[in-house]
């Protein structure tokens, strides 16, 4: 059995340290280890983007990421999008879009469009459409997910001008 | 997921001492999107694991007179990223930027898709039409390897014991050249290719004539296919249809694809032949400087 | 947009969805997400074969593996008899789920659970099921629904015989058959009606198998204390249904059983059986600690239900102006590796949009070697309709008669007598077809309004032709029971529990029709999904049933709520009851005295008892939902490739509580349908091993391949209902394939019987058709 390994990073702004063996992937570390459940598992093999995180400044599937890869990272979750008071533009947006059904996707959705809004603050339909392409809905038919999107594009905009 | 051991050498020498020592029990690790999911589900099964993302060489991305180095553990969105790259290496750029969603583009690497050597690999067809070289690093020193030679078959490469891929050279662009990398995939973003077609040409002066031509297909056979002879017909000849489609047809006489779940025969070499001429075409419009 | 709906204050209205904060910032907590003190993680060890009897079973080396502290197998289970119980969606025979839980002496299906091991965490649970032996004796497979019905064909059940349903009256043979069930409906005089038609049109269908894919796998975590009392913890639609499998499989009576719901990612009808709650039970009876299972998704399509793949065909007669004489419809699916697919519906849907005076229905129940099916979302109306609506289509060209007025000469209306017998009362298909009449995607061309596809996946080359396609559909609504509790909180607010898993924001519409009884807004209440014993029992979440009956409920509750209101007002004012009522949230009472809800409420314990509001429903006057859409496509000719331009659904809503998650389960609804017109299907390989186990190959539409979904909600009230709802979330899934195939008709000339109408399948047709 190899040994654990000792990984320090910096998660959600605030420093961290873990023990883990190699073979833990960091989306294993992040819930069962840290207890930090936002992030969720749907695939295991990088095709639903619900385990989406911010890795050293990109949005990875932390599904296929070992845990011991993240010595030195810089890494945010889902845990660190809303600011201390109130809600992020993309959150509040999902919620007045009535962009989720069930939810289990929207952490992964939420930390994906925010890493497009930072590249893109001023997407089309299709360019949303296409950096989405790896997050799965299978409840809403990414409709009002899209609108969501353009609608914080929008809030973002407007507050960036004030 | 089996247990195993996990090292992030910091020397190419290093890296190369570890993966000599231990065989085929240890396997290099890049992006980890083929490599993780391979040993989580036990097609794979290494005792170590040997990060070589830490490695500067295998880390460079330079474009210059000379060419372009790309480091064999670059990851995919840095080289779509490039602007130059997007310009004289257009195909690499076409085919990074499908691969998998933009998470997995984060972390995969061009040279991880070409070590993974699969048949239907999205990176391989535009590395060979644009005349890529391996640099080979191993015990007995480096070596260097024509892209179109590197998979010998599905899932297997040229790579002997202990060697590990460092970087990939492109020669530079000639003048009134252009390239594209296309696939068939059954919805719009995320499938592995059921047909991809890579081109480059290289137009005369006039922007009429192909001075030269390099054609790969992907999924139709047990590797990636330098359909050679498709390319050399095009030396000299005029850029029109006519033409395009004779090298299509010449692309679909060596392509060998099999019936999967993906598609079967029929529809892959028609597939072969559509793609072709298609891609040419794009190509030929890069070259031109209209698309 | 839903048409305007001035009547009410709160319904009608999109207020945020009560839950919505914890869904948005990652707190919600699902079933996996759960972690308890000296908990055990579990795995499961599944069959390699598709068919095989299990000779014996070793575990002794995964045992004795440091770090595993508990291994179980269906000996571990009580041995139970045949025993069917209903479970809301279905009647269920119990032994099957506990032989689906783990197999008893055979497996079969690929993936199907053998055994299952606790440990210390998920790598050595992992470890430990690769160490137990299984010795099995492969048999042959058989693996399509034609082949399996046939005499010589590999029989799963020695004591399967077809048992005959409705009008059926088949005599169970002596032999084995793979037929289970034979179901037969009629009506009227079907020679009669053919001979009378001016033209008839029968055509056979093929659908493939085909998942749910909701995001989050299965999981369930259990806690068998020493004093007996067995907790599951589990993502679930319904937590009095997986009490009772769990009583039934564990042989406890449901006093000893609480089921906690945890939120749910996702269900479409395919987590309403228990597939991990027994095991994960029976594991921590044996390692006396806590057992958390949790699937991957590889797991969830390989050994969980996805709805059958079937073969069909249609007979319709119609008379020279369209109107139809006489229908047949021959329908068999494949049930899986247990008898009991969605035949049963399939068979009362398949006529249901129509009036027919001469019908008849035979549908199958058929044993193959795959997965046992369960419910997806209407289940078996998507593939009736796919053949019923296609034929339609071709009936309306040959004719040369609009689609849209084939469908209104021969909509059901009120008083409409089905071929299984059941009678209509007030419903909404007209109405439903003349919104897609009077739309703007029906009277606009063919490419405005679609969608351009940008970036990688968009080139202008190649041979592309469009076509638009309509089709119509129908699903029940269900009934069923379901209680609520609603305490009233001295600032005017209320506390609503209930016990309806919320799967789509359904909490929130429920909370609103509380609230409209009451007076008071939405966010004045605050809706809880809760356990088995903190509420009364509650059916499923599914059959479109939540925001009816939950919503009676909560509005029976509302009115008692009302009820205590008035006493108390009247005793505050010293006054007689008679003289106190209830309008418009005040409490009025004699010489101009009334109070606010708020007022009053602020009072209570100054005065007297808590006021507590009970609300329970079990009304079966749900009101059947008609949907109707159309579809513009573009097919590349050269590739087989279709895109979908732009989409239009219609549907009667009843009343749209909470429009926005009305519309959204016709969006969602209409994308699902979408990936199983074009893309969803199991691969099976030669030995009967499904090659496409995971979201790569099994192939659910992105974000990147579907435009905006455009809805019109049209709103018939449902006359059985005090604020007329009808339930929604599932006939949207209906009309997709077969909108779908029309339309491809219409831009290339080919008709594609069989789904998928995957990019192989369409060019092969493209290139034959040339």
């Amino acid at each position: 059995m190899s040994s654990k390994r000792i990984v320090t990073c910096n998660i959600n702004g605030r420093p961290e340290e873990f023990l883990c063996q190699s073979r833990q992937t960091l989306l294993e570390v992040l819930r069962d280890v840290l207890d930090m459940t936002g992030t969720k598992e749907g695939c295991s093999n990088g095709n639903c983007g619900a385990c989406t995180v911010q890795f050293n400044g990109r949005p990875v599937d932390s599904c296929l990421v070992l845990a011991v890869e993240a010595n030195g990272a810089e890494i945010e979750t889902i845990e660190s999008v809303a600011p201390a008071e109130g809600l992020d533009a993309l959150q509040n947006a999902f919620l007045e879009e009535a962009a989720l059904q069930c939810g289990i996707c929207t952490p992964g959705f939420i930390i994906q469009a925010r890493a497009l809004l930072n590249e893109n603050p001023n997407p089309t339909e299709e360019e949303i459409r296409f950096y989405l392409a790896g997050n799965l809905c299978r409840c809403t038919g990414y409709d009002k997910i899209v609108r969501a999107v353009q609608a914080a594009a929008q809030s973002r905009m407007a507050s960036a001008t004030t | 997921m089996r247990d195993f051991e996990y090292d992030a050498p910091k020397a190419l020498t290093d890296t190369i001492d570890l993966l000599a020592r231990n065989g085929d029990a240890a396997r290099p690790l890049a992006g980890g999107t083929d490599l993780i999911d391979q040993v989580r589900t036990g097609r794979l099964k290494p005792d170590l694991v040997v990060d070589i993302k830490q490695l500067d060489e295998l880390n460079v991305l330079d474009v210059s007179a000379a060419g372009l180095q790309l480091g064999a553990a670059v990851p995919c969105y840095r080289i779509y990223d490039d602007e130059q790259i997007r310009s004289n290496y257009s195909a690499l750029a076409d085919s990074t930027q499908i691969i998998g969603g933009v998470q997995i583009q984060s972390r995969a690497s061009v040279g991880g898709n070409l070590c993974n050597s699969g048949p239907a690999a999205d990176s391989i067809p535009a590395l060979i039409a644009l005349g890529a070289t391996c640099l080979i690093a191993g015990p007995n020193g480096e070596r260097e390897l024509p892209v179109e030679k590197f998979c010998i078959g599905p899932g297997q490469n040229a790579l002997q014991a202990g060697e590990l891929l460092v970087e990939l050279k492109f020669p530079a662009p000639p003048a009134h050249s252009g390239s594209h990398y296309r696939r068939f995939i059954p919805r719009n973003e995320m499938d592995i290719a059921v047909v991809g077609v890579g081109a480059a040409v290289t137009l005369d002066d006039a922007g009429e004539t192909i001075v030269s031509a390099r054609i790969a297909l992907g999924a139709v056979g047990p590797t990636p296919i330098f359909a050679q002879a498709a390319g050399d017909l095009l030396a000299g000849k005029a850029a029109t249809d006519e033409n395009f489609t004779a090298a299509a047809e010449a692309a679909q006489a060596i392509a060998t694809p099999i019936d999967d779940m993906r598609g079967t025969k029929e529809f892959r070499l028609h597939l072969v032949g559509v793609f072709t001429q298609r891609v040419l075409r794009q190509a030929v419009a890069r070259a031109r400087g209209e698309a | 947009m839903a048409t305007a709906e001035k009547k009410y204050k709160v319904i009608g209205t999109r207020p945020i969805r009560h839950d919505g904060v914890d869904k948005v910032t990652g707190r919600a907590k699902y079933g996996a997400d759960l972690h308890l003190t000296g908990m055990l993680y579990g795995a499961i060890l599944r069959s390699p074969h598709a068919h095989a009897r299990i000779k014996s079973i070793d575990t002794s080396k995964a045992e004795a593996l440091p770090g595993v502290r508990a291994v179980v197998t269906n000996a571990d289970l009580p041995q139970i008899g045949s025993k069917i119980a209903d479970l809301g969606e279905g009647m269920f025979n119990l032994q099957h789920i506990s032989r689906i839980a783990l197999a008893c002496e055979k497996v079969t299906y690929k993936g199907h659970a053998v055994a299952a091991v606790a440990a210390d965490n998920i790598h050595i649970a992992q470890e430990a099921t690769a160490l137990i032996e299984v010795d099995y004796e492969p048999l042959p497979h058989v693996m399509d629904v034609r082949e399996a019905m046939r005499d010589d064909a590999p029989i799963l059940h020695e004591d399967v015989r077809t048992e005959a349903f409705a009008s059926a009256t088949d005599e169970p043979g002596d032999q084995p058959t793979n037929i289970a069930k034979h179901f037969f409906h009629e009506k009227g005089n079907i020679e009669e009606g053919f001979s009378a038609a001016h033209l008839v049109l029968e055509r056979e269908f093929t659908t493939a198998t085909v998942h749910q894919g909701y995001i989050e796998p299965h999981n369930a975590t259990a806690l068998w204390n020493p004093d007996g009392q067995i907790t599951v913890w589990t993502s679930t639609q319904g937590t009095f249904v997986v009490r009772e499998q769990l009583s039934g499989l564990l042989q406890e009576p449901i006093s000893k059983i609480k089921v906690v719901p945890m939120e749910i990612g996702g269900g479409f009808g395919g987590k309403i059986v228990a597939y991990l709650p027994p095991v994960a039970a029976i594991l921590s009876k044996k390692s006396g600690r806590p057992v958390q299972l949790v699937m991957d998704r590889t797991e969830v399509l390989e050994a969980t239900g996805p709805t059958p793949g079937s073969y069909m065909k249609v007979k319709i007669g119609v008379d020279s102006e369209g109107l139809i004489t006489a229908a047949d419809a021959y329908i068999a699916f494949e049930a899986g590796g247990f008898p009991g697919s969605p035949i049963p519906a399939a068979s009362m849907t398949v006529f249901a949009c129509y009036e027919i005076p001469n019908g008849r229905v035979n549908g199958y129940d058929v044993c193959v070697n795959k997965p046992a099916t369960k419910a997806y979302r209407a289940p078996g109306a998507t593939q009736a309709a796919f053949a019923v609506e296609s034929v339609l289509d071709e009936i309306a060209e040959q004719l040369n008669i609009d689609p849209l007025e084939l469908r209104l000469k021969n909509a059901a209306v009120e008083g409409t007598r089905r071929v299984d017998g059941v009678e209509f009362a007030r419903i909404g298909m007209r109405e439903t077809v003349e919104a897609i009449q009077q739309s703007d995607h029906w009277k606009s061309e063919i490419g405005d309004g679609a969608r351009h596809i940008e970036g990688p996946a968009h080139y202008d080359d190649g041979n592309k032709r469009c076509g638009r396609g309509f089709a119509a559909g129908f699903w029940f609504n269900a009934g069923l029971k379901s209680a609520v509790t609603a305490t009233v909180r001295t600032d005017g607010t209320v506390a609503l529990l209930e016990g309806s898993t919320d799967i789509g924001g359904s909490r929130a519409g429920i909370a609103m029709q509380l609230a409209e009884t009451l007076g008071i807004t939405a966010e004045e209440v605050t809706p809880t999904v809760v356990d088995t014993d903190s509420i009364g029992y509650t059916d499923v979440t599914g059959g479109s049933r939540v925001t009816f009956a939950t919503g009676w409920a909560a509005y029976e509750a509302a009115l008692d709520i009302q009820r205590q209101m008035v006493k108390r007002a009247a005793l505050i004012w010293d006054c007689n009851a008679d003289d106190v009522c209830y309008e418009d949230g005040r409490i009025v009472g004699p010489a101009d005295k009334s109070f606010t809800f708020g007022e009053l409420a602020a009072q209570v314990h100054k005065t007297g008892e808590p006021i507590i509001g009970r609300g329970s429903s079990d009304h079966n006057t749900p009101g059947g939902a008609f949907a109707a859409h159309i579809v513009d496509v573009q097919v590349d000719l050269e590739t087989g490739k279709v895109e979908i331009l732009r989409f239009t659904a219609a549907q009667d809503v009843g009343t749209a509580i909470h429009p926005a998650y009305v519309e959204g389960q016709i969006q969602g609804a209409a994308v699902q349908g979408i990936g199983w017109a074009l893309n969803e299907e199991y691969f099976f390989d030669d030995a009967g091993e499904m090659r496409n186990a995971t979201f790569l190959d099994y192939r659910i539409p992105t974000c990147y391949d579907v435009p905006m979904i455009e809805t019109i909600l049209v709103e018939v009230p449902n006359p059985g209902h005090p604020y007329g709802v009808r339930g929604v979330g599932e006939v949207p899934i209906v009309p997709p394939p077969a909108a779908i195939a029309n339309a491809i008709y219409a831009a290339t000339g080919v008709r594609m019987p069989n789904l998928p109408i995957s990019p192989p399948n369409l060019l092969h047709a493209l290139l034959e058709n040339k």
